[in-house]
């Protein structure tokens, strides 16, 4: 059967598990005095049914769908000739993808007889491997609903095992969110330890030289890559930073007059503005750095005559960062307003009844209090502004210039792992597996960024709670 | 039934400072409870309260806030279970059975022992609905016309028929807090259980409504038995059959109400009576 | 100031003395807070005037009207009723004829060619199709509105200009163009393949249908997993999870995880989707798998405050009648914490429809033509077909860009007015 078939089918038998289930829940209890002396309500019978018939069918399909290709695959290799089997793996997947498209029924002329045997092989393969997914799943969706059913009695407390079943089903989504930081690690931390065997720790730590350009082919002469990040590192650095000298002020003060000075109607006008730019997509952003602010600068800074004295790159760190910055005000903003409000107004009223006039009120007494919030919020905002990566792709540049020039141009990061894996790519040559130990750097700095961040916001809000 | 309670003569421990005074005991009791202790965390907040409850009877806890009374009666349906660290010992006995055994199940246990609680706390759903819940999920009726049946009963036994018989369909929360106050106890019958818990249900309510509710509890003590939780002393006079005082979380003395209220034997109950403190 | 004058002064007076300055300092302070709000909305005006003025053009296009003598021998579909005879017929001969005839002088090959390339080579498909459903009218002369070339698009958008933007267009193709509007032969029309067409690497020819609906499976996939798992993940933390460790570990990393750069994701579905499982590039179910990751921590966090606002009386009331936690639940928390929850589901699904790297990752930027037609067909995404079209260096797709991002603006801002509109109107005060 097709899978689309084949889910119905199974849907349609778990329904039918679950009023088999009932019935044989209220047969049972037929005897004893009616469904009231059964232990739980008769539906939940049928739903303990269906889900002993149902769940072992989906693991079962889940697992068939992941490795019957790989299963596959494997089977048909043998039967390949055997120089064709001893090619590498590369060759090897085009001649596998000529006999998929064959079996597809897409190929187009001639091929070789190998392949048209494969074809047919893995057709066959592919017919039994359907027709025994449907028998085992079949027989899997049987043998749990007789197990159910056999066992359903009046006092079986199928209440309490529905219960139970929600219960782990609910701890297995809340633990999602530890797979997922494991899987990034582990991701990441796999290839990133290929790349430092082929390239040493401290090379890729404190090198200055970037041009991860591999040779294409084995035999080429000449470039050979080199894996120093230092550059990426201050380019990043510097963006961020040009960003942060935006961003915090503005974000800070934005807040602190919505907060404290702003007439309630402005504030409902103004809050929600401001909170808009957060909305934008960062791809938006990008296009209006490299359009609109990157070629501004540049004429700025050419009729000033600056490009006399330093250099003036049309992809400029300073557009990037000045519109990555716009885009981090509103979180600078809304976490500052979110401490600022936290500051108990007791303290406020100690200050204005001394005499205080409010900006006093505001830097001697609101900040300081607020101050831990804050540099919470800017830690926030500095990871943000370093995992940052359409802005940097569209309007920073490629060249990794090791540089302070803010209008120069530099690389970051994030450009590079997007250039690096975007595209085709060979997995495990040092170009690509350089991407994944520059995620690795990234993720990092930024958990560690986070974690003292919400760490510093946490203990801010015991204090006032 | 409880045979240990008929077999034994009602007699108590050696009296001392310690040890509730009065008569905690009887024969034949619907609810008997022995050595128990609740703990949240390491604090200890009932301490060793032996008391029996019997069937069709209206017992009053009374105490200064925090004594202990109401984390007292929310044991006697496992409310506390609800609580992470809330730790119960001791037994608690239902009809002659641990409520607090480990294989028991607290589901039809609050079927059997249902509650109504300090602030009135119907669903936002329709009246309706609101009483037709509890036999909805314990399949209490089959078919609808049982299902309306219940709901008439619930409501006029809880004094509220005449009242909402003509707007069952809006919601619960749109009653004045008397109304959801019957409502809540329409509710709780709804399930026909045998026990019912008050945790101090009148506080919420205005001296009128105050007084319907007390009228109710004295109709329903024919078929139920109640525990009420109150900081009343004229409420507990009113209502019930026997009193029991709590102090600093401690079973203090227990006797027929009259008894406590005009003479009580413990000299820390005489002081709450007469309004000394609480 | 003499010493007995400043030994005389009253407290008042030294507070009078400094509170011109003090007050200067206060207007200073509230001048620089005014100052940057105006910065921020500021720059919410330049970025939303230049996306508007920029992207306002893509919304229409440039048609030239020309006589096209269908003539037989030229079309050459010598059998009505084989649908493959239609396919095969030369339709491009047609309209170059009709170029030839119109301007007769041209001669010079080069000036032929730059004359044919003021017509789109879409124009031929438009033709065809037009023709294969009115077979009766080969043999007629039929005066046709056929879609310009995007370079004289973009010259004729910009001819009103004082300055027009010529491009690649040269000083004869500028004087036909003049011949057209002097015979009233050209014309803006509403541009309605913008709509309809998927990705093309001719700007006339390109729409956002094929990224529009890229997007919508990605987010129906990211809305079928996220929403569940979120919801059912704060119902745990929320009203199963006891104050150990495990909770604290799953918080911690749920916080985190929110604050991870949405390129690490990336980064995940590559290694983990593509690599490790063997899935397809490019289709929406991979990134529709990622977003639901990047989108969870969003979902989780504002189920849980919803659930939070369900006031513990309910659940009470609930457990005191003998409902059981998985009733009380089912029953009354999650459904009374839905509109927060949903609330969050939609801000979080926002974010997800904005983003581009972490689908740049895994594939999601090929160059795709045809419309998607199910999560497992090759497809882009709204911001990725933007970011492909930034890149491109035809001036024509400038303005398309534009038109996209105003599109996917469109579709951001009302998701979030939905979502205020659910959090003002559903969500109850307790």
């Amino acid at each position: 059967m097709s899978l689309s078939v084949l889910l119905v089918f199974i849907v349609a038998v778990v329904l039918a598990a679950f009023i088999i289930g009932k019935t044989r829940a209220l047969k049972v209890s037929a005897f004893q005095g009616g469904a009231k002396t059964l232990n739980s309500l008769p539906y939940y019978y049928g739903m303990l049914t269906a889900l002993w018939t149902g769940i072992p069918a989906i693991i079962l399909l889940i697992l068939w769908q992941m490795f019957d290709r790989t299963i596959i695959d494997n089977l048909v290799i043998q039967y390949l000739p055997s120089d064709v089997q001893n090619m590498d793996g590369e060759q090897l997947g085009l001649v596998m993808n000529q006999v998929y498209t064959l079996v597809g029924g897409q190929q187009v002329g001639d091929v070789a007889p190998y392949i048209e045997q494969a074809a047919a092989k893995v057709s066959k393969l592919y017919r039994m491997s359907e027709w025994l997914q449907t028998s085992l799943i079949t027989l899997a969706m049987i043998i749990g609903a007789f197990v159910v059913y056999k066992r359903i009695h009046p006092e079986m407390k199928a209440r309490n095992h529905i219960e139970l079943f929600f219960k782990y089903s609910l701890l297995g989504c809340a633990c999602i969110a530890i797979i997922t930081t494991l899987g990034i690690v582990f991701s990441v931390l796999f290839e990133s330890i290929m790349f430092f065997q082929k390239v040493p720790v401290s090379e890729f730590l404190f090198g200055t030289q970037w041009s991860p350009q591999m040779a294409i082919r084995k035999d080429q002469v000449g470039s050979s890559g080199s894996f120093g990040a230092v550059p990426l590192f201050v380019g990043t650095m510097l963006i961020a930073f040009i960003a942060l000298i935006v961003a915090v002020p503005t974000g800070l003060m934005s807040a602190i007059y919505l907060a404290e000075y702003a007439p309630k109607k402005i504030r409902s006008i103004f809050k929600p503005l401001l909170e808009i730019l957060a909305g934008i997509p960062t791809v938006v952003y990008g296009f209006f750095a490299a359009l609109t602010v990157a070629p501004f600068i540049r004429d700025l800074a050419y009729s000033l005559g600056i490009n006399e004295y330093i250099s003036v790159s049309s992809e400029s760190a300073l557009a990037a960062g000045l519109v990555m910055g716009v885009m981090i005000i509103p979180f600078v903003s809304s976490l500052s307003d979110d401490v600022i409000n936290a500051v108990p107004q007791s303290l406020r009223d100690g200050a204005l009844g001394l005499g205080a006039t409010k900006s006093e009120v505001v830097k001697q007494v609101v900040i300081p209090a607020a101050l831990p919030g804050i540099v919470g919020g800017v830690l926030l905002a500095a990871s943000r502004a370093i995992g940052e990566t359409m802005i940097v792709v569209m309007a920073a540049g490629m060249a990794a210039n090791l540089t302070a020039n803010p209008l120069d141009s530099v690389t970051t990061v994030t450009v590079q792992i997007v250039t690096l894996l975007v595209g085709d790519q060979e997995f495990d040559s040092p170009k690509t597996l350089a991407a994944f130990a520059l995620g690795l750097m990234l993720f990092i700095v930024t958990l560690a960024l986070n974690y003292i961040a919400l760490h510093v916001v946490k203990k801010y809000r015991e204090q006032y709670d | 039934m409880n045979n240990t309670a008929d077999e034994k003569p009602v007699d108590l421990p050696e009296q001392h400072d310690d040890h509730t005074v009065g008569k905690p005991l009887l024969k034949d009791p619907k609810i008997s409870v022995r050595n128990a202790n609740v703990f949240y965390g390491d604090k200890q907040a009932v301490f060793d309260v032996d008391l029996d409850i019997g069937a069709n009877q209206v017992i009053a806890m009374i105490g200064p806030s925090g004594c202990g009374k109401s984390t007292f009666l929310r044991c006697l349906n496992r409310m506390n279970d609800t609580i992470d660290i809330c730790r119960v010992t001791g037994e608690i006995n239902l009809d002659g059975q641990n409520i607090y055994d480990k294989k028991l199940d607290v589901v039809p246990l609050r079927a059997k022992v249902g509650m109504v609680f300090q602030k009135p706390n119907p669903f936002p759903k329709s009246i309706y609905d609101n009483v037709a819940y509890g036999p909805k999920i314990h399949g209490l009726a089959n078919r609808r016309s049982e299902l309306d049946q219940i709901v008439e009963t619930s409501l006029t036994k809880a004094g509220l028929w005449n009242e909402v018989k003509d707007r069952l369909d809006q919601p619960g929360t749109g009653l004045s807090g008397g109304q959801q106050q019957r409502l809540c106890i329409a509710r709780t019958i709804a399930v026909s259980p045998e026990v019912i818990l008050m945790d101090e249900p009148c506080s919420a309510l205005d001296p009128i409504a105050t007084a319907k509710i007390e009228e109710l509890i004295a109709e329903l003590s024919e078929n139920y038995t109640i525990a009420i939780v109150t900081h009343s002393m004229q409420q507990a006079a009113r209502v019930s059959h026997r009193t029991a005082y709590f102090h600093m979380g401690k079973l203090v003395e227990v006797n027929k109400t009259q008894k406590v209220f005009t003479n009580p034997e413990h000299s820390l109950t005489e002081s709450y009576i007469t309004g000394r403190f609480g | 100031m003499s010493n007995s004058n400043t030994t005389e002064l009253t407290t008042t007076q030294i507070v009078q003395n400094s509170l011109k300055k003090r007050y200067r300092a206060e207007r200073r302070f509230k001048a620089f807070g005014i100052a940057s709000v105006c910065v921020g909305v500021f720059a919410l005006l330049i970025l939303f005037t230049e996306i508007i003025s920029k992207g306002v053009g893509a919304f229409t296009q440039t048609y030239v009207q020309l006589e096209l003598k269908l003539d037989n021998d030229v079309l050459g579909i010598d059998d009505v009723s084989n649908p493959d005879a239609f396919m095969q017929a030369n339709y491009t001969k047609v309209i170059r004829n009709a170029l030839k005839e119109q301007f007769p002088t041209v001669k010079k090959r080069r000036d032929r060619r730059a004359l044919y390339g003021m017509v789109s080579v879409g124009a031929s498909y438009k033709l065809q199709a037009v023709i294969t459903k009115n077979p009766d009218l080969i043999g007629t002369t039929q005066k046709f509105w056929v879609i310009a070339d995007d370079d004289l698009d973009t010259y004729y958008k910009s001819l009103s200009d004082a300055e027009p933007f010529t491009g690649r267009m040269n000083d004869k193709q500028q004087a036909w163009v003049q011949t057209w509007v002097d015979n009233n032969q050209i014309k803006r029309k509403f541009n309605t393949t913008l709509f309809t067409a998927g990705d093309s690497s001719e700007p006339e020819l390109a729409g956002i249908l094929g990224a529009l609906v890229g997007s919508l499976l990605t987010l129906s996939v990211t809305l079928i997993l996220s929403f569940p798992i979120g919801v059912a993940a704060a119902v745990y933390l929320e009203e199963y999870a006891k104050r150990n460790k495990i909770t604290d570990f799953i918080e911690v990393n749920i916080n985190n995880l929110a604050a991870v750069p949405s390129v690490i994701f990336g980064l995940l579905g590559l290694a983990i989707f593509l690599n490790f499982f063997g899935m397809p590039r490019s289709i929406p179910l991979v990134g529709g798998l990622v977003l639901t990751l990047m989108t969870l921590p969003t979902i989780i966090i504002s189920s849980r405050a919803a659930i939070k606002a369900v006031p513990p009386s309910i659940r009470e009331a609930a457990l005191g009648m003998g409902a059981s936690k998985m009733q009380m639940i089912l029953h009354h928390v999650i459904p009374l914490a839905m509109p927060g929850m949903l609330t969050g589901a939609i801000i979080g699904l926002a974010q997800a429809l904005g983003e581009t790297a972490p689908l740049l990752m895994i594939g999601m930027v090929a160059f795709i033509v045809d419309v998607p037609t199910g999560i497992t067909d090759s497809a882009t995404v709204l911001p990725v077909q933007i970011f492909l079209w930034a890149d491109s260096p035809e001036r024509a797709f400038v303005e398309r860009t534009s038109a996209a991002i105003m599109v996917l603006l469109v579709f951001l801002i009302s998701m979030n007015g939905i979502a205020i509109w659910l959090r003002k109107r559903l969500e109850r005060r307790w």
